[in-house]
């Protein structure tokens, strides 16, 4: 991962390719390279559709090894949907492929003058450009096939649907699994947005004549890996609960606890909660012939993800994340498994953040326009943001804009960015997590869940205020770091626990760069990171004004514990206080 | 006493889903999960009505007991 591929969309005379040395940005990866390109290349006063933002995509430090759970890849820009810096990233096989291929970002800058779309094809040879007027329109797994129709079956394929095409600003960037399915997403913030504006419609990659990248010291690498993936074996969460059941197994946990956020942000208990829990999906996936257990790139060893059938054995989706079962099932009323695989799927194929869908959707049934439990009319919405029609596309433009449009005052969003699936006054960690982050309300960026419910690494108690800017700050830390090197965040259950696995991860980065990086090293690169997150932020005209959440978690009680978030704005202000 | 017990993802197996039954006034956590021969490391998240509880802590009539194994996701 020695070189930057930039690939200037408006040059004159058309798309121009340079590859440089990583230069400046030599020793980051995933988040802490795209997000210091952005900071430093982009103005954060630009458009987020204009010629002066770049889309980046950074495979991690340790991607395209042979490092276990190496496979994330990060995708940094502008965000439309924000305003802010962003970086979403995603599982699937590109990450390690485009860094076997010895790149550690893509860089997509310009624009094209005309109206024009385009494919990248990158190889061992080189890299190749050109204009595809058939590929106009096309949905995710459609572009898939045709690549698969003209490049084989040994290729990776990073695209876009309807919804990036049409630069709405809930499109994610799809990234294709294992089985070639365009199945992984960088969902959130409208990435795929910016990638259409770019006119890239789908880069196609295969890394034949490559093989996994070579650490500097192979032996002391080997063994750190060897103890990194015992760790992950033995501890009854990335060994047991997540490739049994998944994300979803938190279902009926954060129902229990009175978080789980129903009928738009109304009670934190949903009645149909069981119908929709990992253990029914488990069950369900295992007697139609589907998968309970499988990863979403090779390499994974935890595999939380799995295969989803109908009732007659056909493919409908990968399993549905807990994040969208929530969005679409308990957050709309919805408790139909096969309904909300639907919906997931459908996102998946248009190009969509199952998130930013769920939640907007939601507020559309608080506004009136279908009733919550409508899992027909959901589905049609969905389609309608595919097809482009005036409705479909302010849903696809996420729960801010569709919350305006229909005059709802429940709008659970931070920075314009749709809230996940936990409600912050049953959960009051993650609530700082949400209003604090530099990429709007977003669980991953500090998942204070963890801690509040899962008691992994130690135990804060949720409904209380206390204690959780600490809390929220150091997982926003960690995950800055986590999310540099390629990393699942889904390690962080075993490295929060045990400090041993934690301590192979830090080999396995010494031994991989020959370098002598301490506990102490990583945070300091989680909180450079952060800082320049902030920084971009900043000059983009945001203030602590923006760091809150909607009013209503204030003053309105969420049953069945009936409390409200009660940590106070000051406190919120001293989240970046190191 | 009336208690409904909950069980979640592994510690189903072999056992059940929900029950209700009755038990003696001052049965503890502890007690319920000793009779339904779990290890206190496989009872790694105890609710009781939705709020976090300990292996001591008794039981009252009218409770429900949510009883998880060590799980995550996000
Ligand atoms: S644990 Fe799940 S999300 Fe993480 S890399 Fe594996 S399959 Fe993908």
């Amino acid at each position: 991962m020695d070189k930057i591929l930039r690939i200037d969309m408006g040059a004159e005379g058309g798309p121009k390719i340079t590859a440089s040395p990583v230069g400046a940005y030599a020793g980051l990866g995933g988040r802490s390279l795209t997000s210091s390109i952005v900071a430093s290349e982009v103005d954060p006063m630009c458009h987020p559709l204009g010629a002066g933002n770049k889309l980046v995509i950074a495979p991690g430090l340790l991607s395209g090894s042979i490092a276990a759970m190496s496979g994330r890849i990060s995708v940094g820009c502008k965000s439309p949907l924000t305003g802010g810096i962003k970086e979403a990233n995603s599982g699937g096989q590109p990450s390690q492929m485009l860094a076997r291929l010895g790149y550690a970002a893509i860089i997509l800058e310009g624009k094209p003058k005309e109206d024009k779309l385009y494919k990248i094809f990158i190889n061992k040879d080189g890299v190749k450009i050109s204009e595809d007027k058939s590929l106009k329109m096309l949905s995710n797994y459609q572009v898939v096939e045709k690549m698969k129709g003209e490049f084989g079956d040994k290729i990776a394929c990073i695209s876009i649907g309807q919804a990036g095409e049409m630069r709405l600003p809930a499109a994610s960037i799809a990234f294709t699994d294992m089985e070639l399915r365009p199945s992984r997403h960088a969902g959130r913030g409208g990435v795929g947005a910016v990638m259409g504006s770019k006119g890239v419609k789908v880069i196609v990659i295969d890394d034949a004549g490559h093989t996994t990248r070579q650490p500097k010291d192979p032996e002391k690498f080997r063994a750190a890996n060897m103890k990194f993936i015992e760790g992950l074996r033995t501890h009854p969460v990335t060994g047991q609960a997540l490739p049994s059941y998944g994300t979803n197994v938190l279902t009926n946990i954060v129902n229990e606890a009175g978080g789980y956020p129903t009928y738009n942000f109304k009670q934190g208990r949903f009645q149909g909660a069981a119908k929709i829990s990992g253990e029914t999906y488990a069950e369900l996936e295992t007697k139609r012939g589907g998968l309970a257990t499988h990863g979403c790139h090779s390499g994974c060893v935890i595999r939380c993800s799995g295969i989803y059938n109908d009732k007659d054995g056909h493919f409908v989706s990968k399993q549905p994340e807990y994040e969208t079962v929530w969005a679409h099932g308990g957050n709309c009323g919805i408790d139909d498994p096969d309904k909300i695989a639907m919906l997931d799927f459908l996102d998946d194929d248009i190009g969509l953040d199952t998130i930013e869908m769920g939640v907007a959707i939601g507020v559309a049934m608080d506004g009136g326009l279908l009733q919550f439990g409508d899992a027909d009319g959901a589905i049609n919405l969905i389609k309608e943001v595919g097809k482009g029609t005036p409705l479909g596309r302010i849903i696809g433009s996420g729960a801010a804009v569709t919350g305006k449009v229909f005059g709802v005052e429940k709008v659970p969003v931070v920075k314009g960015q749709a809230l996940p699936a936990y409600d912050p006054r049953a959960v009051q960690g993650i609530g700082v997590t949400y209003a604090t982050s530099p990429m709007g309300a977003d669980h991953t960026a500090g998942y204070a869940i963890a801690t509040n419910i899962l008691k992994v690494g130690g135990y804060v108690d949720p409904l209380k205020p206390e204690g959780q800017v600490e809390l929220s700050r150091n997982l926003q830390i960690a995950t800055a770091a986590v999310d540099s090197t390629g990393m699942c965040i889904f390690i962080a259950f075993a490295i929060l626990d045990q400090p041993e696995t934690f301590q192979a991860l830090l080999d396995m980065l010494n031994a991989f760069y020959g370098l002598e990086l301490t506990a102490e090293g990583v945070a300091e690169l989680g909180k450079k990171v952060l800082t320049m997150e902030r920084d971009f932020n900043a000059r983009a005209g945001f203030s602590k004004i923006h760091d809150r959440l909607p009013a209503f978690f204030k003053t309105e009680s969420l049953p069945p514990h009936n409390v409200t978030f009660q940590v106070k704005d000051e406190e919120l202000d001293t989240v970046f206080n190191w | 006493m009336h208690i409904k017990v909950k069980l979640f993802a592994t510690l189903r197996e072999g056992r059940f889903t929900e029950g209700e039954r009755e038990y003696p006034a001052g049965t503890t956590i502890g007690h319920i999960i000793q009779a339904l021969e779990m290890d206190e490391k496989e009872a790694a998240l105890i609710f009781v009505n939705g709020l976090h509880a300990n292996t001591g802590d008794e039981l009252h009539d009218g409770d429900t007991l949510a009883i998880f194994p060590p799980i995550g996701g996000g």
